[in-house]
């Protein structure tokens, strides 16, 4: 599987990523080859097997319902870029 | 302490001992460590952070703590956590400008353990990007030097704590290991590191990278040190969704018994090409002494290994792109400067925060994810999973341990592979079947090719981590290949 120019934007795009635009031609490149690589999977015939999620195949534990953390907002906020009355705060989103 | 081998040639056994004799304390030892990394590292650059005052805080704690009776295997002995380990008030920066800026308001549970047992952090160690590397170079502070030759990588991505147990600026470090992550360096660096079972050490506070392969485990002088370090961060931990249910264990109890009988499996795959040939004499040389032990060689067959890259390369990037969804320049991390509007936030602050690696790894995975495309590699990377999970199990009916090397190759020269990200994941070859398999590793010093450290990967069956710790310690008995340092490390 090739990836070109577009196909780069589209994933750069899907994925929230700002590429400078000289750098696409090499991700490009380099997304191609790895997929490349990947592509050998399908020398495999894999009808009938199931996909392995987990290694240990874990059933996930259920926890009672109720209330386990205390409420540590101001820790949390103390790194965040902007903050304002205990809110983070965004460019407008709302014209 | 003023006569005898130097403080910080001792193991953790040793140290434990010193303390508890009453030869040096805390203090003594963490001072001891913060010169050394003062004076040394920076020509290695194998720590982002060290937390000087903390550490003395610490040390002088254990030693009022031992003073009043407390006195663990582990208290007052320094160490440094790899910096991918949430650390409460201390920067935890994963290696990237994304989290340079980011100072954890809560502690791992793995930091947590440690410091309850009484450790001593001396502090971060630097590592490759989100994990994401072999060679420690796509670390956003700059590559980490191996001790063993400057102008070489220390392996990756917990290339600053392999270093820094290498080059003994500390006697033991944490690392996490996605798909060689602790082995590789430790087998570049000349030192013992585990990666144990999925599920055996907890991941909470861990920054996520590949959720089903990511696993915590240290990086030691020796097997015995392994499993002092095991015995305090295993266990369950509610905190972990997948973290195991099941009881302690002391790693420590086994590590004498006798090989004989032992079961060693050897499977042709690890043997072939593209491994070198200085590094398979090596090898060999060291299955040959531990067969003199009272071991048995059997070859076997892990028929799907070559697949285990590709399947690797959609199973991890897949998971990074969805754990790394979350740094988007709103709650923590990088922002940049000026956003025209929202969008503009995420993606440039994503962009601008992000090496090239990791870019490289969501696009990847954001690819496979993608409408239309879920089935040809997910499902498909998943389906292959379960084979190559299926060829260690038929192994291991047949053995009870395999050995091959850890990597193909000794430590690289810097830059040698960063032109070409494919070559990069092809060096880890032979350690990450182990992680799509959830299976424990361990690699330990071997002896030597070039002049340089080679290591020898020993897997074992799921939570069979007591087996090949004491495999290691054995080994370790009769040989000395991990008591050798680096030249010019005095």
């Amino acid at each position: 599987m090739s990836i070109d120019h577009a196909a780069v934007q589209k994933i750069a795009w899907l994925a929230r990523l700002k590429l400078a635009e000289h750098d696409v031609p090499e991700y490009a490149r380099q997304l191609s080859g790895i997929l490349e690589l990947v592509d050998q999977m399908n020398r495999v015939d894999t009808t009938g097997i199931e996909a392995l999620a987990h290694p240990l195949e874990l059933a996930l534990r259920i926890r009672e319902d109720a209330i386990t953390e205390t409420n540590r907002r101001e820790a949390f906020q103390i790194g965040a870029p902007e903050v304002a009355a205990g809110l983070y705060l965004v460019p407008k989103v709302i014209g | 302490m003023t006569s005898g081998p130097r403080m910080h040639d001792l193991t953790l056994a040793e140290l434990s001992a010193a303390l508890h004799r009453g030869e040096t304390t805390s203090e003594e030892l963490t001072r001891h460590f913060l010169a050394r990394i003062e004076r040394l590292d920076p020509a290695l650059n194998s720590f982002v952070t060290v937390t000087a005052e903390r550490a003395l805080d610490q040390a002088r704690a254990a030693d009022a703590a031992r003073r009043r009776g407390e006195a663990g295997p582990l208290m007052g002995i320094p160490m440094a956590h790899k910096d991918i380990f949430c650390t409460e008030g201390v920067k935890t920066s994963c290696g990237s400008k994304m989290l340079d800026n980011f100072i954890s308001p809560y502690d791992a549970t793995v930091v947590e353990r440690l410091r309850a047992a009484g450790m001593v952090m001396l502090g971060k160690t630097n590592m490759d990007e989100f994990a994401m590397g072999s060679s420690n170079e796509t670390s956003f502070y700059g590559p980490v030097r191996n001790p063993w030759d400057r102008e070489r990588v220390p392996g990756g991505s917990s290339g600053g704590s392999a270093c820094a147990v290498a080059a003994r600026l500390a006697p033991a470090a944490t690392g996490t290991d996605t798909g060689g992550s602790i082995r590789q360096p430790a087998s570049l660096c000349g030192v013992t590191g585990i990666k144990p079972t999925y599920g055996r050490v907890s991941r909470y506070g861990m920054v996520a990278f590949a959720s089903s392969l990511d696993q915590g485990g240290p990086i030691t002088y020796t097997a015995q040190d392994a499993a002092l370090m095991l015995n305090a961060m295993s266990g369950f931990d509610a905190r972990d969704s997948t973290s195991a249910e099941r009881p302690d264990e002391d790693y420590t109890a086994g590590l004498g018994a006798p090989l004989t009988g032992l079961r060693i499996g050897l499977p042709k795959e690890f043997f072939g090409a593209g491994l070198d040939p200085g590094v398979a004499r090596v090898i060999e040389a060291a299955i040959e002494e531990i067969e003199a032990l009272g071991a048995r060689v059997i070859e076997i067959d892990l028929p799907n290994t070559h697949l285990s890259i590709p399947v690797y390369y959609v199973v991890a990037p897949a998971e990074c792109s969805s754990n790394l969804a979350r740094f988007d320049g709103v709650r923590y991390g990088y922002r940049c400067a000026a956003p025209a509007d929202l969008h503009d936030l995420y993606c440039r602050s994503r962009g601008e925060g992000f090496g090239a690696e990791v870019k490289r790894r969501i696009m990847i995975g954001t690819y496979a994810l993608s409408a239309g495309y879920y089935d040809a590699y997910y499902r498909k990377a998943q389906q292959i999973r379960r084979l190559i999970r299926d060829d260690y199990r038929r192994a291991f009916e047949r053995v009870d341990v395999i050995m091959g090397p850890t990597s193909p190759s000794v430590a690289f020269k810097l830059g040698e592979k960063t032109g070409d990200p494919i070559t990069m994941y092809l060096s880890d070859i032979y350690t990450i079947s182990v992680n799509l398999a959830g299976l424990p590793g361990m690699s330990i010093p071997a002896g030597f090719a070039e002049g340089l450290p080679v290591g020898l990967q020993l897997i074992g069956e799921h939570f069979g981590e007591a087996r090949l710790l004491n495999i290691a310690h054995r080994y370790q008995q009769v040989s000395d290949w991990h008591r050798h340092t680096p030249p010019g490390i005095d």
